[in-house]
């Protein structure tokens, strides 16, 4: 630990209490990583604050000493954005967890930063009210690392991401200082901090309490699985959807290999001899839902759906979703080692890059696994490889980037949701030009003049360039606890 | 007037103006920004003539603000200097990717030109025409938004791309074509809205929505606030899923609650029949009246813009209208009742003062209700008088650490915003 982070410590034991504060190896070791364990570092020291003052406290003491300070929820993040800094602080929200707040008269709930997405759902679900944003590591992920990266789930094709659905926030500025941005209103007068703070990935400074809506929960929900021969028949049936003015909760399709695999693990009994499976929900008035039902039917079976399949309660719901849900950790057991990439095409774009996938799947000899969120084009390809054989990685890493570039080449975006942190800013100058990225820049200084707040992180550093993407092995400890679903 | 008309036509910066690519010429009295004329007007011909320009202008010392077809030109505090009016509308063009549900727009675009171009493919872009004759640009860098933002969220959930340059004449565009899209900072959630201190919008990519199929109207005559208040709420706690829910409160007139129901033709009977059971007496017709979603008020009217808890909406609407008659004038008021976002509107030609007491009173009440209240424009008695236009900005210090960094010269719309930014 670099001398001058040493001399915060007694200070930062004043500010979180004793236990607030982890200085021991092995505790500190614990935090080394977030999402992606192929990024590690120890962290200098974390703190464990409990209340907006002691975080206050903290990145005050952080400014004056000028000391980095990256924040962390639950660690579930997939671009290294949590990554420690070993000369720097570690500031886990974990002890701030109390929900403050469900007001449905006003469909707002308050929470503190550490509470886990899915918790708002559970205290909002007896009023009939739930939170939108559903990533799939809701059970674990923090409303804290939620606007952070400003996560997605499946439903957002319909309902939108974490930014549609926050109207206040506290802030503690990289400087210590305390803002109270919005609150329950929708609009606060100034410029749109909160826009504009949502998604910062922890470069802004650090978020001690949330303001989100709560969505009144549907009159109806009805799910269909259509199996079809092949991508392009799935992919037709999407274009045939939106163009006809549905606007599903969900699409999500997945190719062959990963209907395979989920087979293997969960056996989902998913048609038989399909080369690609869609799921499509609906939700809304009843007879909105009956009328688009019938709709989406006709035009599975009409794209050349060899199987139709639909639920209209929740447990014939669940059999559909469970072979979607499990496909991540399933296609990873199926292979040593792999990618999880997440990249985004406009939707019309999408039979054209999958065909492309698969063209440098096949030039390269490296499997992908396609299962994604067909309605708004975001994918999740996950490159195989056996890490044991000799250059199996870098090329596995090769056709991961590629796949990427396909996105930017189509006009769409390096992360859907995931976020950039220190995995993609690399990538960042392959979509925006110097200029853009000097605004971003710009934008970021005004918040943290001295560079302290979870530096390296979101925009490219020439320090950091340099080095190549990494890979995955086995499944994230997570999925393989059975507490989060990879999708 | 052409281009090389007028005092401008032999001036030696109107020449370098010019050859950034714009159309140039002097500034009249007509061209005057809340009382400021400018010693130029120039008509940038595309994205890269308008950096071209703001460099020109820079080099110059010019302040600029931009306009576009001006319906709102003289919204926000006048701007402490105003040397050139970069006037946005050759800035047009749509490019329109149907299938993706996808549009991006030149900012001098009007808006209602796009909304043909995106009719005739069955689409629309679900943000209200508060003001009409607006162009995309001013639409965005006032920020406003109607009623239908219940289901489709603000005008900046609709954004999801923007250019725009700086005011060195340095371009910059965030966000992309895609809907899902996390890469880098949202940087158009701080342009919008912005009144063009932050950089000239010069185009912006939004995600549309199809036309829906069916469309119902309901609504129905509060006696009281109390009333309206139970209504919204009883709506909100439906599962009717509205487009919008209006609140209507004119100077002379009752309180209407109006829902705009959009969806598929089979269901939109059974829909509107539930809404109409909510809200006792309620009409239903088979479209919202015209002129619904507009900004309330005769054009040039005092605006007002009030943003509370949801619940609190109809509470605001009576607390403004309250504090408009206790000062001697009367609002109009109109907005989203289930966002708790409403605009009031105090009559142009209302005295000065008693409009500022409107003001104040508004304010205070709506700070009651744990809400804010702005004026995003002000009728010359009262900018005459004198008003605060933001009331308190939590976070100002931040917004100011913006400006410096992103216009340290202070060349763009200076003054215009909240804090004399
Ligand atoms: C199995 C699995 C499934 C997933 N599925 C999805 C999915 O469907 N959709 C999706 O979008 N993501 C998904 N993710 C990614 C991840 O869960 C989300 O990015 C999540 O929001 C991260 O939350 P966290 O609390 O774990 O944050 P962390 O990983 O701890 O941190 C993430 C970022 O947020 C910052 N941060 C954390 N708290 C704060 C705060 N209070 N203020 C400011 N900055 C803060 C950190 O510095 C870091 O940059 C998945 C991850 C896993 C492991």
């Amino acid at each position: 630990m670099p001398d001058q982070l040493h001399a915060l410590i007694p200070r930062l034991r004043e500010i979180c209490g004793d236990d607030g504060v982890v200085t021991d190896p092995m505790g500190r070791r614990t935090y080394a990583s977030d999402g992606i364990p192929y990024h590690a570092a120890d962290p200098g020291v974390v703190v464990l604050p409990t209340s907006t003052a002691q975080v206050a406290a903290v990145l005050r003491l952080c400014a004056d000493n000028g000391v980095p300070f990256v924040p962390r929820g639950a660690g579930t993040g997939l671009s290294a954005g949590a990554l420690p800094r070993t000369d720097g602080v570690l500031v886990v929200t974990s002890r701030m967890r109390r929900i403050l707040e469900i007001d449905t008269a006003n469909e707002r709930a308050v929470v503190e930063p550490g509470v886990a997405n899915l918790d708002i759902t559970r205290a909002a679900a007896p009023h009939g009210y739930y939170y939108a944003p559903d990533p799939s590591s809701q059970q674990v992920c923090t409303v804290g690392g939620n606007i952070a990266e400003n996560s997605g789930g499946a439903h957002c094709l319909k309902y939108g991401f974490t930014v549609h659905h926050v109207t206040g926030l506290v802030v503690v500025t990289p400087s210590g200082d305390t803002v109270r941005l919005g609150g329950k209103a929708a609009e606060a007068p100034g410029y749109d901090l909160i826009g504009a703070f949502v998604g910062s990935e922890g470069t802004l400074g650090i978020a001690t309490e949330i303001t989100v809506r709560l969505t009144r929960a549907p009159q109806k929900v009805s799910t269909v699985l259509a199996a079809f021969a092949t991508m392009d028949a799935g992919g037709a049936a999407v274009s045939a959807i939106i163009g006809a003015g549905v606007l599903p909760a969900a699409v999500e399709m997945m190719d062959a290999l990963s209907i395979e695999a989920a087979e293997a693990a969960v056996a989902c009994g998913y048609p038989p001899g399909a080369g690609a499976v869609l799921i499509v929900e609906l939700d809304g008035p009843t007879a909105d839902v009956d009328a688009q039902f019938a709709e989406v039917t006709r035009m599975c079976r009409e794209a050349g759906a060899f199987e139709v399949r639909t639920a209209t309660d929740a447990a014939e719901r669940a059999r559909i979703w469970k072979g979607r849900k499990s496909a991540f950790a399933a296609v990873g057991r199926i292979s040593p080692a792999y990618i999880v990439q997440d990249g985004v095409v406009p939707r019309t774009a999408l039979p054209r890059v999958l065909r492309r996938i698969a063209e440098l799947s096949a030039e390269s000899g490296i499997r992908v696994a396609n299962v994604f969120h067909a309605g708004d084009g975001n994918l999740h390809p996950l490159v195989l490889f056996d890490d044991t054989e000799p250059g199996a990685e870098e090329r596995a890493a090769e056709v991961s980037g590629r796949i990427l570039d396909l996105c930017i080449e189509a006009g769409g975006s390096i992360t859907g949701e995931h976020g950039v942190g220190i995995d993609k800013a690399c990538h960042m100058p392959a979509m925006f030009s110097a200029d853009d990225l000097a605004a971003m820049d710009l934008f970021r200084r005004a918040f943290d003049p001295l560079g302290i707040a979870n530096p390296e992180k979101l925009l490219p550093t020439p320090r950091l360039c340099g080095e190549r993407p990494r890979v995955a092995k086995g499944a994230h400890p997570l999925v393989a606890e059975g507490r989060a679903e990879l999708f | 007037m052409t281009s090389e008309d007028g005092p401008a036509g032999t001036d030696p910066v109107a020449a370098d103006l010019r050859a950034a690519g714009a159309r140039v010429r002097g500034g009249t009295p007509g061209d005057a920004i809340a009382g400021r004329v400018p010693r130029y007007v120039a008509a940038p011909a595309d994205g890269a003539a308008a950096g071209a320009l703001l460099a020109a202008a820079a080099r110059h010392g010019l302040a600029s603000v931009p306009r576009g077809n001006g319906t709102k030109a003289d919204w926000g505090a006048p701007p402490l200097r105003c040397d050139l009016v970069v006037d946005t509308t050759d800035l047009t063009g749509i490019d329109h990717a149907a299938g993706d549900l996808v549009a991006a727009v030149g900012a001098g675009t009007p808006v209602a030109d796009l909304a043909a171009v995106l009719a005739a493919a069955g689409q629309r872009l679900s943000a209200d025409p508060v003001v009409a004759g607006s162009t995309v640009g001013g639409l965005v860098a006032t920020g406003l938004s109607g009623p239908r933002r219940t289901l489709h969220g603000p005008l900046r959930d609709l954004t999801i791309g923007m250019t725009t340059v700086r005011a060195d004449g340095t371009p910059a565009s965030s966000g992309g074509r895609v809907v899902k899209n996390v890469a880098g900072y949202d940087l158009a959630k701080l342009h919008t809205g912005a009144l063009g201190t932050l950089g000239l919008i010069t185009s912006v990519t939004f995600r549309l929505h199809p036309l829906p199929a069916a469309v119902r109207a309901v609504s129905a005559t509060a006696a009281a606030p109390a009333t309206a208040r139970a209504w919204r709420h009883a709506v909100a706690a439906s599962t009717t899923a509205p487009t919008g829910v209006e609140l209507d409160w004119p100077a002379d007139g009752p309180l209407t609650l109006r829902v705009l129901l959009e969806g598929a033709e089979d269901g939109i009977e059974a829909r509107a029949a539930e809404v109409a059971a909510l809200l006792p007496g309620a009409a239903t017709t088979a479209a919202p009246p015209p002129g619904w979603a507009a900004l309330p008020g005769a054009p040039g009217a005092t605006l007002l813009k009030a943003a509370v808890p949801p619940d609190a909406a109809a509470d605001a609407a009576a607390g403004v209208r309250a504090a408009a008659a206790a000062a001697g004038t009367a609002a109009d008021v109109r907005g989203s009742a289930a966002a708790g976002v409403l605009f009031a509107a105090l009559p142009a030609g209302a005295d000065g003062a008693a409009a500022a007491g409107a003001v104040d009173g508004a304010r205070t009440a709506v700070a009651a209700l744990g809400g804010s209240l702005t004026v995003p424009h002000a009728a010359p008695p009262l900018r005459e008088h004198g008003v605060d236009l933001w009331g308190e900005v939590p976070g100002l210090a931040l917004m100011r650490a913006i400006k410096d960094r992103f216009d340290p010269g202070r060349l763009l719309a200076p003054g215009r915003f909240a804090g004399g930014i």
